[in-house]
């Protein structure tokens, strides 16, 4: 069992909804990145997704795609990922997640990715460009070393995909809110709580609805759909503005909406 | 594995967003490709708006200038346009229409693809955005105001460096933020299951016809094909009917740009590319030993994308297509060798896979045959051609 997947049992127990932060590694800077992380932790997050950059994210809105490019410009690379995961593991057990693009992954290895990050204390992975049809041998890897592998489901998913990627989902769900990237926005979450209605009739994996939470009100109307909500562009903007000692006060404000 | 792959090159890279509008796509296209009105619709804007067949027109200056094989031309620069590009904009604009959809997108790079979808929305009526590169728009004002004059909204990209790549990131980003009533036109043979292929057949008029119209030239006769290769649209249009022919070598021409230096060129198969993932494909593709992606470079605006179509990486594994490069200098001179001994201008695009004739030439004989497709005409470069010469032109 994965630090996440005990993170998800345990708030379960505890009828409490999960808080998951981005935070994308190298930016600002790997020093920000880390008290960040620690930031997080201490006001309410149940789980860190560690952002791992990609010149070309596709499913990524601005804000992501600059932090993004500012940490490849300070020459951040899976290699040095590696190190940040290793540091963090020193002062903490919360669960991470890498979400980034199977370009970085490949070329690094992808058996190696996941042996060597699970060896440092990543968790599991998030990789928007593999959808489920092209997963199967990624997931195995997965799967052997017990790392979760994390998969979608949008608006947009069909009823027999929904199906399909729930008989091989673990550690969560990723509910995308939106037809679209990231980045917050004002967002009805109704529609995307029928699709996560329709996954907790398949599956008990816990769902996650993530892209375009951006405040305390949007936290809390997301989180009635899900078991837990993602919150990304709103973290990182601040950070990239060097408002670090923002991100604490706003992430506790997420953290009481939600459990309101 | 999935389907749509060519070899182990191909498939569907891409947000879980996009995938439902992928088979949205793949099934419309499954249905339409082989449906005889379709078809009839599709060749009747061929013949009678684009201007097709093109002619394949002996070079006698240029085969006289090398003195060795017969050079034919594949005269795509005749099209309405000015380049191949129409085929497949209208193919796929028959197919959005008889999707429902009432908006195309599109991303370009030099301009020759967004004129070509502003264009056919133009003339389908359809509402139309074509994303360009904020460093390309500057670069390429005169397609910018065509693109405006023709009824379509040109969008900034500024993400990233500001050209094709992200350009055509952004275009994937906006498209999965409106399935419901958009379709977009890749305009090469990249991006995910479906595009590579459907691109290719909408392109493969250009080698279907090579191979009936060479007939009465030559008496069938024919060694070496030509096509320059960025996306790689033009050259899997002429190769995809003599693929298993091996009697006809098959020259792959990519961008060498100035230098073999990362970054310098847009040799994705004939320098140091890798195979990885792109814009939803894997293919090869110029990138760091992170896996972030390079940007590429060429004279050419139409050439400077850092991947390629998947079915080239196939046929260059599988020793179909033989990809080799030329450099800016070399397109250049080719360029006003063409303009001088025939008469006529040559994209720069096209100018590369001329440019390798001075290359394949020598090693010719005489009853030999080579047809080269010259995939656009150089209007569109004159200013950039100009620049590089050092004359000052306004």
């Amino acid at each position: 069992m994965t630090r996440l997947e005990k993170t998800f049992e345990d708030l379960k127990n505890a009828h409490k909804k999960g808080l998951i932060i981005y935070i994308m590694a190298g930016a600002p800077d790997m020093e920000t990145a880390i008290e960040a992380v620690k930031a997080a932790e201490k006001a309410g997050a149940n789980a860190i997704e560690l952002g791992l950059p990609f010149s070309d994210p596709l499913a990524d809105g601005p804000v992501i795609q600059e932090a993004g490019i500012k940490s490849i410009r300070n020459g951040t690379s899976l290699k040095s990922i590696l190190e940040l995961v290793k540091e963090i593991r020193t002062f903490s057990a919360i669960p991470l997640i890498g979400m980034g693009y199977i370009n970085n992954v490949m070329k690094y290895g992808e058996e190696n990715f996941v042996k060597d990050f699970k060896a440092a204390g990543l968790d599991g992975a998030i990789i928007p460009d593999v959808p489920h049809e092209e997963s199967d041998d990624l997931r195995k890897i997965c799967k052997e070393n017990d790392f979760n592998f994390i998969e979608f489901v949008t608006p947009g998913t069909t009823e027999d995909r929904i199906k399909e990627i729930c008989t091989s989902a673990n550690g969560f769900i990723y509910a995308v809110s939106v037809n679209g990237v990231t980045g917050v926005r004002d967002l009805d979450y109704a529609q995307i709580g029928k699709v996560t209605e329709r996954v907790e009739k398949e599956t008990d994996v816990p769902v996650a609805i993530g892209f375009g939470i951006g405040s305390p009100k949007a936290a809390e109307n997301a989180a009635k759909y899900a078991d837990a909500i993602i919150v990304g562009s709103a973290v990182v903007r601040r950070l990239l503005d060097g408002k670090l000692s923002e991100v604490a006060p706003f992430i506790k404000s997420l953290r009481d909406a939600i459990d309101k | 594995m999935t389907k749509g792959r060519f070899g182990k090159y191909g498939g569907q890279y891409v947000p879980e967003t996009v995938m439902p509008v992928l088979k949205e796509l793949e099934a419309a296209y499954n249905k339409y490709k082989d449906d005889e009105d379709f078809k009839k619709e599709f060749r009747d804007y061929l013949m009678k708006y684009a201007g097709r067949p093109t002619l394949l027109y002996y070079a006698k200056g240029l085969t006289d200038y090398y003195g060795k094989a017969k050079i034919y031309l594949k005269r795509e620069d005749l099209l309405h346009t000015g380049a191949h590009k129409i085929n497949n904009a209208i193919g796929q604009a028959l197919l959005a229409k008889r999707m429902g959809k009432k908006k195309v997108i599109a991303e370009t790079g030099a301009g020759q693809h967004g004129v070509a979808t502003a264009t056919v929305a133009a003339l389908f009526g359809l509402e139309c955005h074509v994303f360009m590169g904020t460093m390309d728009i500057e670069r390429q004002k005169l397609n910018v105001f065509r693109m405006k004059l023709l009824g379509a909204q040109v969008i900034p990209v500024s993400s990233g460096t500001g050209t094709l790549k992200d350009a055509t990131s952004e275009a994937i980003r906006y498209w999965a933020s409106h399935i419901e009533d958009t379709h977009y036109i890749i305009g090469s043979a990249v991006g995910p299951h479906p595009y590579p292929m459907m691109v290719r057949d909408f392109q493969s008029c250009i080698g279907s016809e090579i191979k009936e119209q060479i007939k009465s030239e030559t008496g069938g006769r024919l060694d070496y094909l030509l096509a320059c290769v960025g996306g790689g649209s033009n050259a899997i249009g002429t190769f995809y009917d003599f693929r298993d022919d091996k009697t006809v070598k098959k020259f792959g021409v990519e961008a060498g740009g100035k230098s073999d230096k990362t970054g310098e060129n847009a040799k994705t198969l004939s320098g140091t590319g890798e195979p990885g993932v792109l814009h939803g494909a894997y293919s090869y593709v110029l990138q760091t030993p992170e896996g972030q992606i390079v940007e590429a470079y060429s004279i050419s605006a139409g050439l400077d994308y850092p991947g390629v179509g998947p079915e080239h990486s196939y046929f260059k594994d599988a020793g179909i297509v033989n990809y080799v490069s030329v450099t800016d200098q070399e397109a250049l001179d080719a360029f006003q060798r063409l303009s001088r001994i025939e008469g006529i201008i040559p994209a720069l695009e096209s100018s590369h896979a001329l440019a390798y004739l001075e290359k394949l030439m020598p090693k010719t004989k005489k009853d030999e045959v080579v047809v080269v497709t010259l995939s656009g005409r150089g209007d569109k470069d004159v200013q950039m051609v100009a620049k590089a010469l050092g004359e000052e032109i306004e």
